[in-house]
């Protein structure tokens, strides 16, 4: 267990909707939902998950901790947004469901492997290195996630479609060699740092 | 007519030889037909985009964009900041709204910017070009421009989501936007009536979750074939690449027959404007988009 886990838990005790309107984005307006059902219904990766955010925003309030933490319905997110407009009380809950997954991945309870927590961490170490998006790197870390073997495959799947792109110019081969990046490259990993430091010491990461 | 000048943050994707360097030659075309100047905003970064989140949490993705809006702001002072890109424009304009309604966390990523020696004061403007299209330039000029107009060719046209929710085009509605057929028409193509034009593609789901996003995709193309549609046209970079290219997935897996090109509006108006195939980017189709081609070349 994360030191950070361990500290959430001896402070919040069994008050686990305090803990989540202290500590994850946007967490003060769970205890508005009124349980209508309407984000259940507007989830197009609704029968994917297991729990919708409907139910989510209640077991936060029956104090469900580890099973709230652990599911893998946050990560079913495609930022579609349709249950924030659908929402009758206004609830971001797009947000809602990233701050979730973020606190969760943060204090090391979300689930182990799974592909959207795998890739979103490929995708931000990717772009705080240089400022910008490297596409062909990217691409290459993900084939490559689940070890050198599984990446060729997954490669040579995805050959026709990759020098298809390559031909089409929408993918540069000689990204692999850096690519796009900010000048000030320096300057905005000090500045994330700071930014991160300041979060940790807000949320109880640090 | 004076050129209206906005400061321009064209994100990841729209670089040279990235995934929408096609779509950002027909926005060129686009705003100089309609004397729009983009001044490109210096050493801009990545906005996170929708999965930064799981790793960047909420400070340090919010600075990210907040960064693109002070160098704006340095750069082009009085200038609205426009993106092309929905995921783009969405951070940006998150971030603005976030920062301006909580004292708090402005102040803590103006701490964090301090370390890249810049300020964000708060008075930009996040907007999408289709905006400017739309409020800014009017439909009428839109019209005026055309010198080949598209008869003949039948557009699904595919809102997506980024660029309709959370925030949308003023006026529109979020089940049902009509800005997008507005736009077939207005340059002499008809906009097919079909049931898929917000369905989300799977967004960055399509590489985590292959399967499920590419239901999503089945569902948006089957129904632009049923209704009829030549080409599906669409506003987003992420749904654009989706959309075209998991169609030879589907087909590989499901036995579908699937050859549906998705092209964006700039790459329609570019051609109802007089320009080549290849100022609207036609040849960075992975489906090419014959029928378009074919009007360009008469």
């Amino acid at each position: 267990m994360t030191t950070a886990n361990q500290q959430a838990l001896a402070k919040y005790k069994n008050d686990f909707l305090k803990e989540v309107e202290a500590n994850v984005e946007e967490g003060h307006w769970v205890r508005m939902c009124m349980q209508c059902g309407v984000c259940a219904g507007s989830c197009p990766l609704g029968p994917h998950w297991e729990h919708s955010p409907q139910k989510i925003f209640m077991m936060i309030r029956a104090g469900k901790r580890e099973e709230v933490l652990t599911s893998d319905s946050m990560w079913m997110c495609t930022s579609c947004y349709n249950c924030i407009v659908r929402c009758p009380r206004k609830l971001p809950i797009t947000h809602i469901m990233h701050g979730l997954a973020n606190y969760a991945h943060r204090l090391g309870l979300a689930p182990k492997g799974q592909p959207t927590r795998e890739i979103a961490k490929l995708f931000w170490n990717n772009l705080i290195k240089t400022g910008r998006v490297n596409e062909l790197k990217f691409s290459l870390a993900m084939y490559f996630k689940d070890g050198f073997s599984q990446g060729v495959k997954n490669a040579l799947a995805m050959q026709s479609i990759g020098l298809g792109l390559m031909k089409a110019k929408r993918l540069n081969p000689f990204e692999i060699l850096g690519g796009h990046r900010c000048k000030d490259a320096a300057g905005i990993q000090k500045m994330i740092a700071k930014a991160r430091e300041i979060e940790d010491r807000k949320k109880g990461f640090a | 007519m004076a050129k209206k000048q906005y400061a321009f943050y064209p994100g990841c994707s729209s670089q040279k030889k990235a995934s929408a360097d096609n779509f950002l030659r027909s926005i060129d075309v686009v705003c100089e037909k309609l004397d729009i100047q983009l001044n490109e905003i210096p050493d801009w970064n990545c906005c996170g985009a929708s999965i930064g989140y799981a790793e960047g949490g909420e400070l340090p993705r919010l600075v990210l964009s907040a960064r693109n809006l002070a160098l704006a702001e340095t750069h082009y002072a009085g200038q609205d900041m426009v993106s092309v890109c929905p995921a783009c424009w969405l951070a940006s304009r998150e971030t603005a709204e976030r920062l301006h309604e909580n004292g708090a966390l402005f102040a803590e990523a103006n701490e964090a910017l301090k370390e890249a020696g810049l300020q964000f004061k708060g008075e930009v403007k996040a907007r999408h070009f289709v905006e400017v299209l739309i409020e800014d330039i009017g439909w009428e000029r839109m019209k005026e421009a055309v010198v080949r107009p598209l008869e003949g060719l039948k557009f699904a046209g595919y809102v997506g989501c980024q660029t309709n929710r959370p925030f949308g085009i003023a006026g529109e509605s979020f089940e049902n936007p009509k800005y997008l057929d507005k736009m077939i028409e207005t340059v002499g193509a008809e906009a097919v009536k079909y049931d898929q034009k917000v369905t989300c593609c799977g967004g960055a789901l399509a590489f985590s979750e292959p399967d499920k996003a590419q239901k999503q995709i089945r569902d948006i193309v089957e129904s632009a074939y049923d209704h009829g549609a030549d080409m599906i046209v669409t506003p987003c970079q992420l749904c654009q690449a989706n959309v075209e290219i998991y169609q030879s997935e589907i087909n590989k897996k499901q036995g579908t027959n699937f050859q549906m090109p998705v092209v964006y509006y700039s790459q329609l108006m570019t051609i109802a404007y007089g320009g080549t195939a290849e100022q609207a980017g036609l040849d960075g189709q992975l489906i090419r988009a014959e029928k378009l081609e074919k009007l360009a070349s008469k």
